[in-house]
């Protein structure tokens, strides 16, 4: 699957469904949050919504700030 | 007792999580601290390195209410943008909503706060918007049904302290929600201050993680919050231009 994640152009194989990809990329269960083709996506959609080639993602979490 | 939204709080002061020298300095200093809200950012993760810090499990996030904020968006839209993303975790629907207008003094744009304000109170968000000390701009948040107003001391990380105590307390006696003093803090004075003032609660971040020693400026900022709360409560004396005697004048041996 050809994906642009968080800018980067990648090619990961298998990835059908968000989850896939997040665990691919070895980012699940780390409180990862996914905006697939400008969609934010809930949490509990993450294992049933599929990828397509080309799809943009943007995969944020929280970080330190005040 | 503090209330935001439905929420309800014991402790006044609210702990951001940015620029702590390590995650056992920080952890050990939100403990003291005892505080139960605590800000946070979003951004993106670094996709290649699956061996990063999952923030919320290094600092025991579930055990506090999470106050993320909006902070690196420039226009109403962007923060409405993240304010989704945040709630799409499915921790939190409290909003710090954080709107830059000017990247050299980190001063919320008044137009853009009050426009993100509106559209995220429509979203179903709990909104409290990081704001100037601005006493008709706090007026019209809370004409629009924000939850608390976070009027500035200062600019962000200045450690200024209460530049406008006017202002600040105008804004304090004319609200009907908490009104919490967000950014520019730089000691516990400047927190006792803004306490006794009246103000509901303090958000903080660099006043402690910045400190040469964290932990101690956490329970300094607790014991500050606490002191001035108490001082508000208490009702202070006025200020007058010349002496009172504390000893009685009468009686005296000579």
């Amino acid at each position: 699957m050809k994906l642009f994640i968080n800018g980067n152009h990648l090619d990961l194989e298998g990835a059908e469904t968000v989850e896939d990809m997040l665990l691919e990329l070895k980012l699940a269960n780390k409180g990862a949050i996914v905006e697939l083709n400008q969609e934010i996506l809930d949490k509990s959609a993450h294992a049933q919504t599929r990828l397509s080639n080309g799809d943009k993602v943007e995969i944020v979490h929280f970080v330190g700030g005040g | 007792m503090l209330k935001i939204g439905s929420y309800e709080f014991q402790s006044r002061l609210l702990l951001g999580t940015g620029k702590f020298p390590d995650f056992d300095i920080q952890k050990k200093a939100v403990d003291i601290s005892e505080t139960e809200i605590l800000t946070f950012a979003v951004r993106r993760m670094n996709i290649f390195d699956p061996e990063q810090p999952n923030f919320l499990e290094k600092l025991d996030a579930k055990r506090f209410t999470l106050l993320p904020n909006t902070a690196g968006a420039k226009t109403a839209e962007e923060a409405v943008r993240i304010a989704k993303l945040a709630k799409a975790s499915g921790l939190c629907d409290m909003i710090k909503v954080e709107v830059i207008g000017d990247f050299t003094t980190l001063l919320p744009d008044p137009v853009e706060t009050l426009k993100a304000s509106e559209m995220l109170l429509e979203e179903g968000f709990t909104v409290l918007p990081y704001t100037s000390d601005d006493v008709l701009l706090a007026r019209k948040l809370e004409e629009l049904g924000v939850h608390a107003i976070m009027p500035g001391a200062s600019p962000i990380g200045s450690g200024l302290g209460i530049v406008n105590p006017l202002n600040m307390s105008l804004i304090i006696e004319q609200a009907n929600v908490p009104v919490i003093v967000d950014a520019g803090i730089g000691s516990p004075a400047d927190v006792a201050i803004a306490m006794e003032l009246g103000a509901d609660g303090v958000l903080l971040n660099t006043a402690v993680s910045g400190a040469k020693d964290p932990v101690k400026m956490a329970e300094a900022m607790k014991l500050a919050i606490q002191a001035g709360r108490l001082g508000f409560e208490a009702g202070r004396i006025p200020k007058k231009r010349y002496a009172t005697a504390s000893s009685p004048l009468e009686g005296m041996s000579v």
